[in-house]
């Protein structure tokens, strides 16, 4: 909300500073946003009337004039095209410090200038540099230019919070101003308009609580091209309100002035009696903003005997709009009930001044007076002749009260204030008292709609009280200890195994294109976005490999050779009708194995780069690898992770298609894995270790081209009994020597026996039975 | 006898001359060796009447004692030359460059986290999460934001397919899920991803905030700032931070603040807090006659670029290498 520094203080002045003032609005939770004087600093500009002009003998576009400024009268050549005799300009005499430029007597083409007349830009008040500024009429020349356009005056933007409407006006925050410094404001009342036609609609309530009271008036014989003064243009602009039209700016001055928005119609537009109304379903209503919605049941509305007229308390229907010819008005001053508002201003989509203050709540006591105050307005400016107040009413909202317990409020703030000062603190806000002993009774006025419970008066006492007056405490809490699971890495644990191998974090959007997830997610069918802001974010990832590539590829368009990230994060999908997520671990390499470094020679990162890695991190015994498929993975690279048997996830050589696809020039291999399985680990469990020193035998073994090294390892492993403590595959060989179609896994194993040390016989033995189990098992043949 | 001082002479001379363990030890070989001087010598020794052999004896004796302590010396130095040479040859440039894979990090915004996480749990908090696609009852009507309750429209909403689950628009939902399946008094934090349909210089549509809850039968407002200005000390570790608290509105809590901060000139929004709205106890199923407390939201993203100085919120999630390194 936006207001006049000046109007304000006009109606209470808290004897503050400007900067005093703000402080006390913003540590009152009405924040300050911003705070901007109506015009720059500038001095000695004074009103003068033009009195003659005439045409400069040696330019064409300038002129010479005489101005009369009051004490003194000067000739000014001006190049402003609109300059005409009798116009009142701002005058800037010669010694005058303008925004842009000192004035300064000068000879402009021959004649002598004593001055300037000034635009709205010259004085930095305005955009406007088409012609002088025209002041109006009621203004004396010779008039310091700041008084009388009232200039000394700063335009404040306030924040409001959605429980404080009744700070949207100027009396509203007038009234807060005074609890909060403590000091007493009275509005002066409304004098009633003189009611000298009989003129007058009934009003038909037929909508209950959603609108309980509708004042309406007519007011005739009014002027349609009547003026709106200079000092209600000014506060209106500086309350961010347009001007439109006299009686138009009336009712918003109003709605600015004491917080109760005003609607008015042309009278001559109207057919019978005024019925406030829910639309009947698909009736159409074409409003001020040119819109024609389709109305509901739950819309709330205002009628005639023949038609809807408007969408009450958010805006006006477009044919009884008061326009140029409107001579007689029918002024609407109302309480809407804000969750009505609330369903048609947001059901359509449809924002106003109106709907803003009716949804936050209008003090229901407000009608009568709003609607006299424009009244008085309206025959002031417009003339005209008011006819009877009608008015309809229903049972207003009640205003039930609440038991303060001054105990608790000890106790939710932490700091004893007193019971006298509680109450004190409520009454400055306009809350009835009842004290009954220690416990206090308090009843919200009107104009609050955000004082039902007990919770909703401590917040207030706080408040006021100030915040900064609390101490700050820290809690004796009951000691207790957290678990700390053994068997469980936290995620950050795994997150820092993937950083200590080479890999940088990186944090991406959960929303994706479509196109990636077709790309990279092995189901289909993401769960979308109703109001995605783009398509490229408008579906819930289902992977983050997608993300990862490109990662990948915005840092490979940076110049960067060698890349590896990785990324946790939830991933989205469905579960019958539900949605369900899971957090994932993604990760990527491209480029090269190590970073460029001497005496290594350099090769692109592989498959088994990356399976080393996951390796590491899960604990080398835990993973196995089984052959797979998958969407975005190269078909004969590609690995299931299993854990303990369980799939835990992927890992593979990003598809060649793919690659040519995101502009990648290397390959990439990348992996993704379940997070909270893979956070499982064993809690360790003591094994004898052996006495006796191990012996090691290295067989070579030929097997054909499709036998996995995996599964010769597990055969291994499970045919010497407890003997064959280890092995491990320590060279592949294809090539001169070996037969087409096959290849040599050569396997170190290490033989073992807890009792004793085994002597060459028994190790002979082990690996006879060993070979014979692989041959049978696999076609394993020993190499020569 | 001359003649053996001679020798030794000699030995000594010819010792001095050699410079490798080899031709030393040919050279031994010609004074000590088989048919060496001092052997031959010895040899003579028998020839010797009786009473002059013990004499002359005892003179080649210590002549062949100082050629062989002078040999063990020769040897002793040519050792040493050997080993000073190869010293030398082996001698690198340490200041050539370290070999193997490089180290990763964490993303800046990890790291807040964890600082966060690690700051309050010594503090005695549990850490919680909870589902990113929400109901609308937990992300809204819970925290008491029944429909068409103005504050929703503060939230700028990312709806699901469907229209009954959004993206949640802040942490606080975890509140109502940790309630629901824990027992008071609690203590919990609740750091995660976040969205709104809002995206410029200034914001993103997925951010980050970390959500504190403590529910007990006293925590007071007083406790809340208590809490909130040791975390936000500690975090950045300066006492001298300035924390402002400035009445505010929010659905969930009661009385509200926002949080702001300040190293000495202006005041940074930081967060929000206030004291838990009963609505919300109650829809957390704790019972709110007896328990109240505390929750805060602050946002991790904002904490990170106060932390470490970084002047653009997309920085975070544009993930250029050249900027996550500098985090390692």
């Amino acid at each position: 909300m936006k207001f006049s520094e000046n109007w304000l203080r006009s109606v209470f002045d808290p004897g503050l500073s400007s900067d005093e003032l703000a402080q006390l609005l913003t540590m009152a939770g009405l924040e300050v946003e911003a705070r901007e004087p109506v015009a720059p600093a500038f001095e000695g500009v004074v009103v003068a009337r033009v009195c003659a002009v005439a045409a400069h003998p040696q330019a064409e576009r300038l002129h010479v004039c005489e101005v009369d400024a009051g004490a003194q009268r000067a000739r000014v050549v001006c190049g402003a095209p609109d300059v005409r005799a009798g116009m009142l300009v701002p005058f800037a005499p010669p010694g005058t410090r303008l925004p842009g430029a000192a004035i300064e007597r000068a000879t402009i083409r021959g004649v002598e200038s004593s001055g300037m007349l000034c635009s709205a830009r010259d004085l930095g008040i305005g955009e406007d540099h088409s012609g002088l500024l025209e002041v109006s009429a009621d203004a004396l020349p010779g008039t310091d230019l700041r008084a009388a356009l009232d200039l000394d005056d700063a335009v404040f933007t306030l924040k409001l919070t959605p429980n404080r409407g009744d700070c949207l006006s100027i009396h509203g925050l007038a009234r807060e101003l005074a609890a909060l410094s403590g000091k007493t404001l009275v509005f002066a009342p409304q004098p009633r308009a003189p009611v000298v036609l009989d003129e007058a609609r009934r009003i038909v309530l037929e909508a209950g609580a959603a609108c309980p009271r509708y004042c309406g008036r007519i007011v005739a014989g009014v002027d349609p091209r009547a003026k709106t003064p200079a000092w209600m243009l000014r506060r209106l602009q500086r309350g961010g309100v347009r001007p439109i039209s006299a009686l138009v700016d009336i009712t918003n001055y109003v709605m600015l002035e004491l917080g109760q928005p005003l609607h008015a119609f042309d009278l001559g537009q109207l057919a019978g009696d005024i019925h406030v109304r829910f639309a009947r379903d698909g009736e159409r209503l074409k409003l001020l903003d040119g819109r024609e919605p389709a109305l509901r049941p739950n819309h709330l509305v205002i009628a005639d005997d023949a038609r809807v007229l408007a969408l009450a308390g958010v805006m006006g229907g477009e044919a009884s709009a008061v326009d140029d010819p409107t001579t007689a008005v029918f002024l609407e001053s109302a309480y809407f009930d804000p969750e009505a508002v609330a369903e048609a201003s947001r059901g359509l989509e449809i924002a106003s001044d109106a709907a803003h203050r009716f949804e936050r709540g209008v003090d229901f006591m407000l009608a009568d007076r709003a609607i006299e105050r424009a009244t008085e307005l309206m025959l002031a400016i417009c003339g005209g002749r008011a006819g009877p107040l009608s008015e309809g009413r229903g049972s207003l909202p009640s205003r039930p009260g609440v038991d303060l317990r001054p105990d608790r409020v000890r106790r939710v703030l932490g700091v004893d204030l007193g019971t006298d000062a509680m109450a004190d603190i409520l009454g400055r806000l306009g809350i009835v008292v009842e004290r009954a002993g220690e416990a206090l009774r308090a009843t919200a006025p009107s104009f609050r709609f955000d004082l039902a419970i007990e919770m909703d008066l401590i917040e207030e006492i706080a408040r006021v009280h100030g915040y900064e007056h609390i101490p700050a405490s820290l809690p004796a809490g009951r000691a207790a200890m957290l678990p700390v699971p053994e068997q469980t890495r936290s995620i950050e644990a795994v997150k820092q195994a993937f950083a200590r191998r080479d890999f940088f974090e990186v944090v991406t959007f959960s929303f994706v294109a479509e196109e990636l997830e077709a790309d990279f997610a092995e189901q289909r069918d993401p769960v979308a976005l109703a109001n995605p802001i783009a398509s490229q974010m408008s579906v819930m990832r289902s992977t983050l490999l997608g993300s990862l590539v490109e990662c990948v590829r915005f840092n490979v368009a940076r110049k960067q050779e060698r890349v590896r990230l990785f990324e946790a994060a939830a991933c989205f999908g469905r579960a019958g009708s539900a949605f369900r997520e899971v957090q994932r671990i993604a990760g990527i390499c491209y480029g090269a194995v190590l970073p460029e470094q001497w005496g290594q020679a350099g090769r692109p990162v592989d498959f088994f780069d990356l399976k080393g890695d996951l390796e590491a991190v899960l604990g080398a015994h835990l993973p196995s690898f089984m052959p797979a498929r998958h969407r975005a993975f190269h078909p004969g690279q590609t690995a299931r992770v299993l854990l303990g048997g369980r799939a835990v996830g992927w890992l593979g050589t990003l598809h060649p298609r793919l690659l040519q696809k995101y502009e990648l020039a290397a390959a990439c291999v990348a992996f993704e894995l379940d997070l909270d399985t893979i956070r499982a680990r064993e809690l360790a469990r003591y094994r004898t270790v052996a006495r006796f020193p191990p012996v090691r035998r290295d067989v070579a073994l030929v097997v054909d081209h499709a036998v996995a090294a995996g599964e010769l390892r597990s055969t291994i492993l499970g045919c010497g009994g407890v003997r064959i403590a280890d092995a491990w595959l320590f060279d592949v060989y294809r090539g001169k020597g070996v037969p087409e179609g096959r290849k040599s896994l050569a396997f170190r194993v290490l033989l073992q026996d807890t009792e004793k040390t085994l002597t060459d016989a028994e190790v002979d033995e082990v690996v006879a039975r060993l070979l014979e189990v692989l041959k049978q098992k696999h076609g394993a043949t020993l190499r020569s | 006898m001359s003649d053996v001082d001679a020798i030794v002479a000699d030995a000594l001379a010819e010792f001095a001359a050699v410079h490798d363990p080899a031709a030393l030890e040919n050279v031994k070989a010609r004074f000590l060796g088989r048919t060496g001087r001092i052997t031959e010598l010895l040899k003579g020794l028998g020839k010797l009447p009786l009473d002059q052999r013990r004499t002359a004896g005892g003179r080649i004796n210590e002549a062949k004692a100082s050629i062989e302590q002078a040999l063990e010396a020769r040897r002793a130095a040519l050792r040493d030359a050997d080993l000073e040479r190869r010293l030398r040859a082996e001698a690198i440039d340490v200041t050539q460059p370290g070999r193997g894979a490089g180290n990763g990090g964490l993303h800046p915004i990890t790291l807040v986290r964890a600082r966060i996480e690690a700051l309050l749990r010594s503090m005695g908090f549990d850490v919680a999460d909870g589902p990113e696609i929400e109901s609308d009852f937990y992300n809204f009507t819970a925290l008491n934001m029944p429909a068409n309750h103005p504050a929703r429209s503060m939230h700028d909403t990312f709806y699901v397919e469907g229209g009954s689950h959004v993206l949640r628009t802040h942490t606080s939902p975890i509140q109502i899920h940790y309630m629901q399946s824990h027992r008071p008094p609690l203590r919990v934090l609740a750091p995660g991803r976040v969205y709104r349909s809002d995206s410029d210089a200034t914001h993103s549509p997925m951010f980050h905030q970390v959500e504190g809850l403590w529910i007990d039968e006293t925590v007071s407002f007083a406790d809340l700032k208590g809490v909130t200005i040791e975390l936000l000390q500690k975090f950045f570790e300066r006492t001298d931070l300035a924390v402002r608290f400035r009445p505010s509105f929010f659905p969930f809590t009661e009385p509200s603040a926002e949080i702001d901060m300040s190293f000495g000139e202006g005041w940074l929004e930081i967060g929000g807090c206030g004291m838990v709205h009963p609505n919300v106890l109650e829809h957390g199923n704790v019972d709110s006659s007896r328990y109240q407390g505390f929750a805060f939201g602050m946002g991790v993203d904002r904490l990170a670029m106060l932390r470490y100085g970084v002047d653009d919120l997309r920085l975070f999630f544009q993930n250029d290498l050249r900027f996550l390194r500098q985090f390692a």
